[in-house]
Parts: structure tokens; sequence; C-alpha cells
């Protein structure tokens, strides 16, 4: 799935474990995770709460240890190195800016503790303060600044040494909607302007989708899928990643024989269409499909489409239409149209109707 | 009805009936012996219960007695000496009770630093006199060392409170923060730890100093002849003839706690 490219990865986790305690009380947080993180990437941690993400930012930082396996910094095994000596920075999700220090002298830590010269450290400081624009408050303190002026400045020290790899632990999500949408589009922006490295933590999928280059998404310790954020979304491998990344429609189908137009899988209606597989799923017997609800349309002419139901359920969200259908096996199925400047609604609950499914729209999961 | 209309507050203790004269009351009982105390540092006469008239010869009169000067300056050597020692002691373990996992028998080690509280002090004193006299015996050494000592071990608990209530209010990230930026572990509690540690620190060494500065009991037994602080001395005092000098003596002590909690107060709140 993901080759093992040593030369152009900036991390690479190999076979971690982490375990918490021991006996009755014992949490395995990380479950033989490996996956590879290419330099200059904004790679993201996409999972629930409790999901091992944190845990894994944690590890490559050096706050915690891993129990097996290890971890690889540009080829190089770092996972007994302390914090102080991996050249990697973290964001945090409580900022950690120094309260007994000003703007600048927080974001000139990281190289003073490196022993750079005065003049260096000035100059490094002077530079990220113009790149977060926060050079008129340099010589406030902490608590004199509001929370978004405090992200750009744990922003700004986190990448003033320049580090190899730059972790942010849910940074964006003390700051209010409008706020936050412009710190990712900043973040996207730094992380263009810096080329380091970035890892990036979050539970919110629709962040993970607007700002990475790659995601993995994680559930119990477990890394279940890792891709660019259109193979994420239209090609979830895995019911946990189907499920919580957007929302889908599940339909039991049986595996046909490949043809030359690849896999075909039957519906539960009898036709067939055209599915793409997972890399390490089955190859025959019945299996789960996924349809995303906006890669499907409605329709009147029933003897053509893909699969049938009665209408249910018709919620308007002012940009699209959600339709609620029940197929035949009573398999709920969600329909989402884009609305018409006509504003006619164009069917009605209790209507018998075909649901056309579109071409590459089907997706076979694992399980 | 219109009554529930008009207060629609909660209830409050502050409204009750009889609270202000009670509140009154408490507050009389405490500091009119003070008043009378202070006021009579400034009589005239030689009376501590009759008022002749108004005069700063009582606090000549202490300023000159070469006794009293003696006792003050072991005092504060004693209380200086005790307060650092208490201090350092009651940093490191606080940061020892707080910066590492739990560990077996951890509420064990909180009961032991804070025995000095529990201990009733004259069980400490008792013991102390006992110890010290086994290593008076066996070294011939009978300077100050022992006083310091033992105010140095009682102080230690009270040094430590304000101490550790600072270091669990602290964000250790703010130390994950400082590790991360390269920052060694000394360093990190150089520049970081110690800074933020620092009113609560200065607030425990300005406790432990007037706990030490205000003890007659351990100091009364463990002493030496010659060995008066102002406090031991002004008991004495009292056996003998009680003049306004007293008064005096136990009024600037009193100014002086006054500023140090003041301080104490500031600085914490500062924080």
């Amino acid at each position: 799935m993901n080759s093992s490219n040593g030369g152009s990865q900036a991390v690479r986790i190999e076979a971690v474990s982490k375990v918490f305690g021991e006996g009755e009380g014992r949490v395995v947080a990380l479950d033989n995770v490996t996956v590879g993180i290419r330099q200059n990437e904004f790679f993201t941690l996409l999972g629930p709460s409790g999901c091992g993400k944190t845990t894994l930012l944690r590890l490559i930082a050096g706050f915690e240890h891993p129990t097996g396996g290890e971890i690889l910094l540009e080829g190089a095994d770092i996972s007994a190195l302390p914090p102080y000596a991996r050249p990697v920075n973290t964001v945090f999700q409580s900022y950690a800016l120094f309260p007994h220090m000003t703007v600048a002298q927080n974001i000139g830590f990281g190289l003073e503790m490196l022993g750079k010269p005065r003049a260096e450290i000035d100059r490094t400081v002077d530079d990220m303060l113009q790149l977060v624009k926060m050079t008129e408050l340099k010589d406030r303190h902490t608590n004199q600044i509001s929370g978004g002026q405090q992200q750009r400045v744990a922003l700004a020290r986190a990448l003033a040494p320049h580090p190899k790899v730059l972790l942010l632990d849910e940074p964006l999500s003390a700051l209010d909607l409008k706020l936050r949408k412009e710190m990712q589009i900043e973040l996207k922006r730094l992380q263009n302007e810096t080329g380091i490295t970035f890892v990036f933590v979050t539970h919110d999928q629709e962040e993970a989708l607007t700002m990475s280059d790659q995601i993995a998404v994680m559930n119990n310790g477990k890394i279940l899928q890792v891709g660019a954020p259109r193979d994420i979304y239209d090609h979830p491998a895995d019911r946990f990643v189907a499920q919580f990344i957007g929302e889908t429609n599940f339909l039991t189908a049986e595996l046909a024989s490949r043809g030359k137009s690849g896999t075909q899988v039957k519906l539960p209606s009898g036709k067939s269409v055209a599915a793409a597989l997972p890399a390490d799923g089955r190859t025959q017997g019945l299996v789960t499909v996924v349809v995303r609800p906006e890669h499907a349309r409605l329709t009147k002419v029933k003897s053509k489409a893909a699969l049938t139901g009665t209408l249910e359920n018709i919620v308007y969200f002012g940009t699209d239409t959600h339709y609620h259908l029940q197929l035949e096996d009573k398999t709920p199925f969600i329909v989402r149209e884009q609305n018409q400047p006509d504003g006619q609604a164009p069917y009605r609950e209790g209507d018998q109707l075909g649901i056309e499914i579109g071409a590459d729209a089907v997706q076979v999961l694992r399980d | 009805m219109a009554d529930a209309a008009r207060s629609p507050k909660a209830f409050s203790l502050k409204r009750q009936p009889g609270f202000s004269s009670l509140a009154i009351a408490c507050f009389l009982m405490l500091y009119a012996p003070i008043v009378v105390l202070v006021l009579y540092s400034f009589n005239a006469g030689t009376s501590i219960a009759i008022w002749e008239g108004f005069s700063w010869r009582w606090y000549e009169a202490a300023w000159q007695n070469e006794q009293i000067k003696d006792a003050a300056t072991r005092s504060l050597i004693v209380a200086a000496c005790a307060t650092t020692v208490a201090t350092t002691v009651a940093t490191l373990a606080g940061l020892a009770t707080t910066r590492t996992g739990k560990f077996r028998g951890q509420t064990a080690v909180f009961a032991i630093i804070n025995q000095p509280l529990m201990v009733p002090e004259i069980v400490t004193a008792v013991a102390l006199l006992i110890f010290f006299a086994i290593i008076k015996v066996a070294t011939g050494y009978t300077g100050l060392v022992y006083l310091i000592a033992a105010h140095a071990a009682f102080c230690i608990p009270f040094a430590y409170l304000p101490i550790r209530a600072r270091l669990e209010g602290m964000d250790l990230t703010l130390e994950h923060a400082a590790a991360d930026l390269y920052a060694t572990p000394w360093k990190t509690f150089r520049r970081v730890t110690l800074p933020l540690l620092w009113p609560g620190i200065l607030a425990g060494a300005m406790l432990a100093f007037v706990i030490s500065l205000d003890d007659v009991v351990i100091t009364e037994f463990v002493k030496t002849a010659g060995q008066d602080t102002l406090p031991t001395y002004m008991l004495g005092q009292l056996r003998r003839v009680v003049t306004p000098e007293i008064n005096a003596i136990s009024t600037v002590f009193l100014a002086i706690s006054v500023v140090l909690v003041c301080i104490f107060f500031f600085l914490n709140r500062k924080g």
C-alpha cells in the first residue's frame, strides 16, 4: 500500500506499539503501527479521540517512548533520544507559551537553547514575526494577546529553529470557526513557504480533507488507511474510514468475476455495476460496498437504474437536498442532489424512484 | 409574592439578622487586645494598664537595651538561616512530589513532610532536646547550629505548602514545550520552572521566616544558656517586671509581620 521509500521519507514509523499500564489497567494506545511520512508533506493523523493519534505524535516528539518498534527520522532511529535532542518541534493544543516571556523571547527560546549567536537569533525572530504577521506585538507578554495571536506565536516559536518535522497537536481546536478557517489557510501557506514536513493531528475530517497532502485515518490504536484526501473520501477501504469521513451508503453486494472493464459487483437489485476493490480485500463472495450520496442520482425511469426504492424523506439544505430512500430490501439509502434555481421540488415523498450510480462511485470495503 | 418579585437574588448570609453584630463581636475579640497592646506601647508611665499620656520612651528604652538587641540579632540570624535551609528543602520536596509519576507511598511522603504541622510542638521540642543533648555530649559543640536545625525542621512544611500549590497549578506542558525546544532538563528548570515557581518560593520563605521568628516552645527547649531569641527573652522578662517595653517590642514585631504578610499577599495575587 505505502511503499517504504527510505530516502525521501522524513519520518518512518516502523511496527511501533505503545502500551500504558500493566495487568488489568493495560491500555494499548498504539498497536503495531507502520507508516511513512514523506519530505515536505502535510501529513494528517485523523481519528476520534482516544484513537492513538496524539500518542503517535508524542512518540515522534519524544514525550513518550515506544513499547516496541522504531521511529526513524530521515533514516536515523530516534526512539531512544530525549525530546531536547530531536530536531522536531511541536505546536501544542494549549499553545504552552511561556507566560514570563515576551512574544519575541518565546520565539527565540529554541534558538537560544541551541546556542545560536545573538545576531542570528534576532534575525530569525524578526523573520518569524513577519511570517506570522506579529511584528507589532513582539514585546507584549503572552497573556496580553488574543487566542488567535497566541496560536501564531506558538507556530512561530516551533518554526524558528527550522525543525526537520513540525508536529501540530489539534492546534486549531481552541479557535472559533471563522478564525479556524483563516488559520487553516495560514497553516497551508506556512507549510508551502517553509518547506517543512508537517504532521498534523485532528479529529475534524473537514480540516483533514482541506489541508492535507496525505491522511492517515486511525482508530483503536491502528492506522486503517493512508492516502490523499480524494483517495480516502472516494475510495475508503475500511468500514470505519467510510463512516468517519463524510456521509455514505452501505450496501451488501456480491463480487462478480473481473472482466476487461474491471471488477463488477452484483447489487441486491440484481443489477451489476463496476466497483473499485481495496488493495487487500477479498476477491469473491459477499462484500460491503459504499456509495457516497452525491455520487448517486434519482431518476423516474426505473428500468435502467442500478437500484430502486421508495422516497421516504426529503431534507432541504439550501445548496442541496438530501433524499432518504428505502430500497426494496429495506436498506436505507441517501441521495444528495444539488438544488436548481427553478426552486421546484422534483420528487415527492412516497414516490417509487430509480437510483443511478455514477461511474467509479462504488467502492468495495475490506471487511 | 411581591416580596419574592423584588428580591429574586439567592439566599445570602449577609442579610440574615444578627450577622453584622456577630461579625463585629468576632473582630473585636480578635483585635481589641492587640489594639490595647499597641496603644500601651506608647504609654508615658510604667504601667501596662494605666494610661499616663503619649511617649516614645519605651521604644527608646528597647532600642538601647543591649539584651534586646542581642536577642533580636540572634532571632534574625536563626530565622534567616532556617528559612534558607527550609525553603531549599521544601522546593526540592515540592519538585519531587509533583514532577514524578505517582509512586507507592506518596501519601506517606506527604504525611512525613507535613509531620511538624501535626505532631504537638512540645513532643518535637522534647525529642530535639534529648537528641541534641546526645550530640552535644559527643561533640562538645554548643553553637547556634542546633537552633537553626530545629527551626529549619519545623519551617519546612510551611515553606512546602505554597511551593507545592504553585507547582501543582503550573502547566506541565510548559516544561514539555521547553524540552521540545532543545532545553536540557537543567535549562528547563532554570529558564521555565524556576521563574514561574519564584512567587511560590518567596511566599514559602516568608511564611517560614515569620514562623521561625515567632517560635517559643522549641527554642526554649533547644537553646543553651545565653542563646535567647526575642520571643524567649520576652517570656523571661514577663517573669520579672512587666513594663510597656514589652508592648513596644511586640508592636515592632507585629509591624514586621504585617508587612511580610502584605508582601506575601501581593506576590501571590500577582502570580
